[in-house]
């Protein structure tokens, strides 16, 4: 177990590094000047060469990289051409919505699609089970800039259920109106996420309930009930994991597109900006940390498989 | 090693387990496949019957479908199946379930794949007795690790929170001893218990087996290809072919006047101590016949040294030899191959 987490860890190390470097030489191809941005109307070519002095612009490609990974080690990720905020900080503010963002449309996915397996897995191909891969193959088919706003519109314009886009409140400030107002976009966000592991979890339970150890389980007497739940969920769970690992990585950024839609502060509407402004020091911390997240989330999901399955840490 | 038949008990005179007339078809998509076919047996308490035939037999759904365990819309079920006087057949899955793990149990051929790899074995005993007996989770920890003991695991108090990848095959098949042992069923059923351990391993699961039957004075079914298996272990064995039924006596009385060509050919596919090593085992020719098209006479003939034309014409009907409680099922019985037509038989029940 400690030697197989050892060698994910060291993996983990080495794609952080690989994430870095993209991260940084990537968002240089970004069309834009800072200096431009800076100066404004001012610009003129004495000035922009004075500015990209003070700003190390003018020295090489590779030692800007390494004196950007130095200070980012040091946990700092440099400041904003154009609001002079320091980008640690714009990240810490927004981040936290990301983060409430996915963990509340994960628990909405996860309650309706466990459930739904395990319901359709009683009599695959009956009734329960074909409404159910239908129904949610329609909420595959959507896309979250068509959901969100008939959401919206459902829930917000015509039933006041829920609030409208840019009423963000803050957890600190008032929690039950935080979660509020996130149900709505963690629900559009949620809908991709249902069918996937709907499908994936009935289709592994299926094969699970093929294995002699789950009649082995019936010739002791338990209920089927009792089976499903004990016997076969954690064996079938092992591609639900795996899929939950790169698809939350992927929602993220499909959260992006959700929080500019309804206006909520988060990294995605914090990106976007700094994006449309050339604030490209902004930009690459965002990247960073959203990539950082995503390679941690499978770390986490790795180590989740050992958990779940003790077969996997002894090979 | 024979163990004495058991005590007789006032309840002798109903039979622990009466298959009468049993069937089993699956509908397939070439047709009704008739996987077990007309079986009739009773078994005793505390005695052991021995299901021997290749495999494809019918064997293995044999001893399911007196469980009970084979269920669904495409089986189809006929005959009776009689545990203490109760008729299991058509009986609701919720009574089922109550004699299930508790009055009979069942072992399976492969403990690689039977016990659930990510559960610890120690809950995958204590499941069973906390459902059927009524005690508490130290108790049932307590009962587990000394069934462990029992069934010859090693430092079982350490092995409790073991996962089944970390023990051997003969180990794993060990604790699904201890399992179906757990609540001391009346009836274990035990499907090829032996198939997938090496030879010495084998000797040792059957001989554990075969002494805690004694202690526990259970009835057991012994399924398996091998007539090695069941030749000292067993008080009456059952010869199935096609999902019949072709012989069935007393152990020592179907080894020594078997009357079944097909029992005949079983027994020299079996290996030997006493023949020289590397000695070339005698396979049967041909394959089983396919089940959901069977041919018109015995279905053993095509396979058959023996066969003549009345083989291939009518199929034999299962009848009695010298004695009551030998059944066979050929027109040609060996040791009465003289003359050209079939000897007269006294067709039984």
């Amino acid at each position: 177990m400690a030697k197989y987490l050892a060698k994910r860890a060291a993996a983990f190390v080495v794609i952080i590094f690989f994430v870095s470097l993209g991260t940084f030489f990537l968002v240089h191809l970004l069309p834009g000047n800072p200096a431009l941005t800076i100066l404004g109307p001012n610009a003129n070519a004495h000035n922009i060469a004075l500015i990209d002095k003070q700003l190390g612009l003018n020295r090489p490609l590779w030692t800007q990289y390494f004196i950007w990974l130095g200070n980012v080690l040091h946990g700092n990720l440099g400041q904003s051409f154009v609001t002079r905020e320091s980008v640690v900080s714009t990240i810490a503010h927004a981040f936290p919505i990301d983060l409430e963002l996915v963990v509340i449309s994960q628990i909405i996915a996860f309650a309706v699609a466990v459930p739904l397996a395990l319901t359709a897995v009683r009599k695959p191909n009956g009734r329960f089970d074909r409404y159910s891969t239908a129904g949610t193959f329609a909420m595959l088919a959507m896309p979250p800039f068509i959901v969100a706003p008939v959401l919206v519109l459902l829930f917000a314009v015509n039933t006041h259920i829920f609030p409208g886009p840019a009423s963000y409140v803050p957890l600190a400030q008032n929690f039950w109106s935080n979660i509020h107002t996130m149900i709505l976009p963690a629900l559009v966000l949620a809908l991709g996420s249902i069918v996937i592991y709907y499908r994936l979890l009935r289709n592994d339970l299926i094969s699970t309930l093929q294995e002699d150890f789950i009649l082995m389980a019936r010739s002791k007497g338990l209920s089927d009930r009792r089976i499903l739940l004990r016997h076969a969920l954690r064996p079938s769970s092992i591609s639900l994991l795996a899929s939950a690992g790169i698809n939350i990585g992927s929602l993220i950024a499909g959260a992006f597109v959700v929080e500019y839609l309804l206006q909520l502060p988060g990294l995605g509407y914090a990106l976007v900006n700094s994006i449309n402004q050339d604030d490209y020091v902004t930009v690459q911390g965002i990247v960073l940390v959203v990539a950082v997240a995503v390679v941690l989330i499978n770390f986490l999901v790795d180590f989740l498989f050992t958990i779940v399955d003790p077969r996997i840490s002894r090979d | 090693m024979t163990y004495p038949p058991a005590a007789s008990d006032p309840q002798s005179a109903v039979p622990l387990l009466e298959v009468t007339e049993l069937s089993t078809s699956f509908r397939t998509g070439r047709g009704l496949l008739k996987a077990v076919d007309r079986v009739s047996f009773r078994l005793g308490r505390g005695r052991t019957i021995g299901v021997v035939g290749e495999s494809g037999s019918g064997k293995t759904v044999l001893a399911r479908t007196v469980m009970g365990l084979l269920a669904g819309s495409n089986v189809e079920k006929t005959g009776s199946v009689r545990f203490e006087g109760q008729e299991l057949l058509g009986a609701p899955n919720s009574e089922l379930r109550s004699l299930w793990g508790a009055r009979m149990a069942m072992i399976f051929q492969d403990p690689m794949t039977a016990l659930n790899p990510v559960m610890r074995i120690g809950r995958q005993i204590t499941e069973s007795l906390r459902l059927h007996l009524d005690i508490d989770r130290s108790e049932a920890r307590a009962t587990a690790v000394s069934l462990l003991a029992q069934v010859g695991i090693p430092s079982p108090e350490e092995r409790y929170g073991s996962f089944p990848g970390e023990l051997s095959g003969g180990m794993r098949q060990r604790v699904m001893i201890a399992i179906a042992l757990a609540c001391s069923p009346r009836l274990l059923l035990a499907d090829e218990p032996t198939t997938g351990l090496d030879v010495t391993v084998q000797a040792q699961i059957l001989d554990l087996l075969g002494s805690l039957q004694y202690e526990r004075n259970m009835a057991m079914v012994l399924v398996t290809h091998d007539l090695g298996v069941v030749a000292t272990r067993t008080d009456d064995i059952v010869v199935m072919y096609a999902g019949r039924i072709v012989e069935m006596a007393p152990t020592s009385r179907l080894f020594s006047s078997m009357a079944m060509p097909y029992t005949e050919a079983l027994l020299a596919s079996t290996p030997r101590l006493s023949n020289p090593s590397h000695t070339r085992l005698a396979a049967i020719e041909g394959r089983p016949p396919d089940l959901t098209a069977l041919p018109p006479g015995c279905p053993f003939a095509p396979r058959c040294r023996y066969a003549q034309d009345l083989c291939r014409r009518a199929a034999p009907p299962l009848v009695t030899a010298e004695r009551p409680d030998h059944l066979y099922a050929c027109w040609y019985p060996l040791g009465a191959r003289t003359g050209p037509a079939p000897v007269s038989h006294s067709v039984s029940s």
